[in-house]
């Protein structure tokens, strides 16, 4: 990047800037018009249109009763239980997920970023889950692992037993007793990869030659950690918990799959899902709609903010 | 590699291994024990995908025991049943609409991401960085949140089951991605090339077509298997908006959610049909993963 922005104004550094006429402009703006003028078609309307949908009283099944609303929308989110709590689940959700496969994520990273026999291959294998179709993935964890009565848990734990001579094994019901842990369980060990991914990415770019003075002063492994490695890694680990974040705020499949949204698992994504296929209460999904895009943005303009630092540290290179 | 550089390989790793110093026995001892335990970590969580293709490939009666038979004979029956060999739907209009919605979306999300692309790296606009952070704007806000607006707009112009719809919106969805990947790969091309061609007097399309293009074939590659992954996996919109003609394979595998009685070597057998290509595209594009995972922020 240095290369092609640079170069034209290292020779002429006065002459370049001016240079450009209106003509040039638009002929180099050309190319990007098309997906420019795309992309806010397709995804900045419906936005707008559903900033004004959340002020309307728009029910299918009440055609007649059409009309402004107000805050009336925004006061039905915010107070009933149904979709208070699903705010709370959003948010127990994400950040759950986020952190504990943020920090498997480092630790198998830091694992693997050894030379052993056959990394490349525990590498794959560890990608893998994250390479399930994530419906498929929630299928196979609701009916093959948690099931209790023929699913992997229970089976092991009647395997297990048997060997010690039990005919009396524990057998859970996993989905019910811990309805939110199901789907959390499922979600990170999807996740998991993804955080180990971009953390191993950026333990590829530590300056070796410096650790490696360190090692020879005689820094143990734990000061390397805390004072090289970590230092170094923090924009990787926020990059990854921003990314992880906007992607499992968003999360349908697996509550749709695992739960079907029941036992205090909806999340806003489901309940919006919900309020328009089933209730079809137009006005109320929207405002729902809207309480989510609030809180992404607060994700959204840190997560900005990452990308916009690691952006231009690569373009300095 | 040239011999000398063979050459002086061999001798460095002789030299490595000839005389390992005690601190270097301690270190590997350790290494052996991590080593395993990366191993070990790595089993577990390939173990679902593993039971997952086994069960697959066992018979109804056999995948639903407790404990699990895992030395039943295989069979077939499973993928057998799922292509509609018994009872039920077969998978492959869904597995052919959804092939339709991911090429097709990937290949207009190309024609339009690497003119862009061009214009916000080689020949760049005027404030392209701040073109680059609209584009990833777009990827921050929720899909779910524009949901609404859209299906009311699809069952208006009566596009409700139809892939075309589907393919527009999955447009939409990779545009950012791949305008993001594929900056970041022609930024690397050799500029004198690309200059010497302007001054060559070549035209944008031929640009493109006989210098870009060519060059950043891996990058444009790997940037298209991102864009078919998700939209494969999308879920939510092709919920809300196909019905029984149009459905995706995602959409078809959420008619085993309540399944009952003896199913699971089948969902089994789909799952694995249906996460197949992105297994093969994903494994395709491990290298490039990480960037188009972290929309080209890392390399």
């Amino acid at each position: 990047m240095t290369a092609v922005q640079d170069a034209p104004e290292t020779v002429h550094p006065a002459a370049h800037a001016p240079a450009i006429s209106r003509a040039e402009g638009w002929r180099r703006r050309a190319p990007l018009m098309p997906a420019l003028i795309f992309l806010i078609i397709v995804t900045q309307l419906p936005f707008a249109a559903t900033l004004v949908l959340s002020f309307l009283r728009y029910e299918a099944l009440r055609p007649d009763e059409r009309g402004f609303a107000g805050l009336d929308n925004f006061k039905a989110v915010l107070t009933q239980d149904a979709l208070r709590s699903s705010i709370f689940t959003t948010i127990t959700l994400t950040v759950t997920v986020v952190l504990v496969s943020l920090l498997l994520g480092l630790g198998i990273a830091l694992l693997l970023d050894r030379s052993f026999r056959g990394r490349g291959i525990v590498r794959t294998l560890m990608i893998t889950p994250f390479l399930i179709v994530p419906v498929a993935a929630a299928l196979v964890w609701k009916h093959a692992i948690f099931n209790p009565s023929y699913g992997l848990l229970n089976g092991t734990l009647t395997w297990v037993w048997s060997l010690f001579g039990s005919n009396d094994p524990p057998q859970i019901e996993w989905i019910t007793s811990g309805p939110l842990l199901a789907v959390e369980a499922s979600l990170i060990w999807q996740w998991t990869p993804f955080m180990m991914l971009i953390i191993l990415a950026g333990l590829q770019g530590r300056p070796l030659d410096v650790i490696e003075a360190a090692k020879m002063d005689g820094a143990n492994a734990w000061q390397i950690f805390r004072y090289m490695t970590f230092p170094h890694l923090r924009k990787y680990l926020e990059l990854a918990t921003v990314l992880g974040s906007i992607y499992i705020v968003q999360n349908f499949d697996a509550v749709f799959t695992i739960t079907s949204g029941g036992l205090g698992t909806a999340n806003l994504p489901y309940t919006i899902f919900q309020l328009v296929f089933l209730k079809q209460d137009y006005g109320q999904a929207s405002a729902a709609g809207v309480v989510v895009v609030l809180g992404t943005i607060i994700i959204a303009t840190f997560a900005l903010r990452v990308v916009s630092s690691l952006f231009e540290e690569e373009n300095a290179r | 590699m040239t011999a000398v550089e063979a050459a002086q390989g061999k001798v460095s790793s002789v030299r490595r291994t000839a005389k390992p110093s005690p601190t270097q026995d301690r270190k590997s001892r350790g290494g052996g024990a991590l080593s395993a335990l990366a191993w070990f970590i790595a089993l577990v969580f390939v173990t679902p995908v593993v039971w997952m293709i086994l069960t697959s490939f066992h018979s109804e009666p056999d995948a639903a025991t407790n404990p699990p038979s895992i030395l039943a004979p295989l069979t077939l029956d499973g993928y057998r049943n799922v292509f509609g060999a018994t009872t039920g739907a077969s998978a492959w209009p869904p597995l052919i609409n959804s092939l339709t919605a991911s090429v097709v979306s990937t290949v207009i999300v190309l024609l339009l991401a690497v003119p862009a692309a061009y214009a916000l790296s080689i020949r760049p606009v005027k404030k392209w960085q701040d073109v680059m952070f609209f584009f990833l704007s777009t990827k921050m806000l929720p899909a779910v949140a524009g949901l609404i607006p859209i299906y009311l707009f699809a069952r208006q112009i009566g596009a409700l089951d139809n892939i075309s719809f589907l393919v527009v919106l999955y447009t939409s969805m990779n545009l950012p991605i791949a305008v993001w990947m594929l900056r970041s790969f022609l930024a690397e091309l050799p500029f004198e090339i690309v200059e010497a061609a302007q001054l060559d007097g070549c035209r944008l399309p031929r640009m493109l077509r006989s210098v870009i293009i060519p060059m950043a074939t891996p990058g444009i590659a790997a940037t298209a298997l991102i864009c078919f992954i998700f939209s494969w996996n999308e879920l939510l919109f092709a919920k809300a908006l196909t019905g029984p003609i149009a459905q995706t394979a995602p959409v078809f595998l959420t008619s085993f959610v309540t399944s009952q009685g003896l199913f699971l070597a089948k969902v089994c057998a789909a799952s694995v049909v249906v996460s197949l290509p992105v297994l093969i595209a994903g494994f395709a594009a491990q290298d490039k993963l990480v960037q188009g995972l972290s929309l080209g922020a890392v390399k």
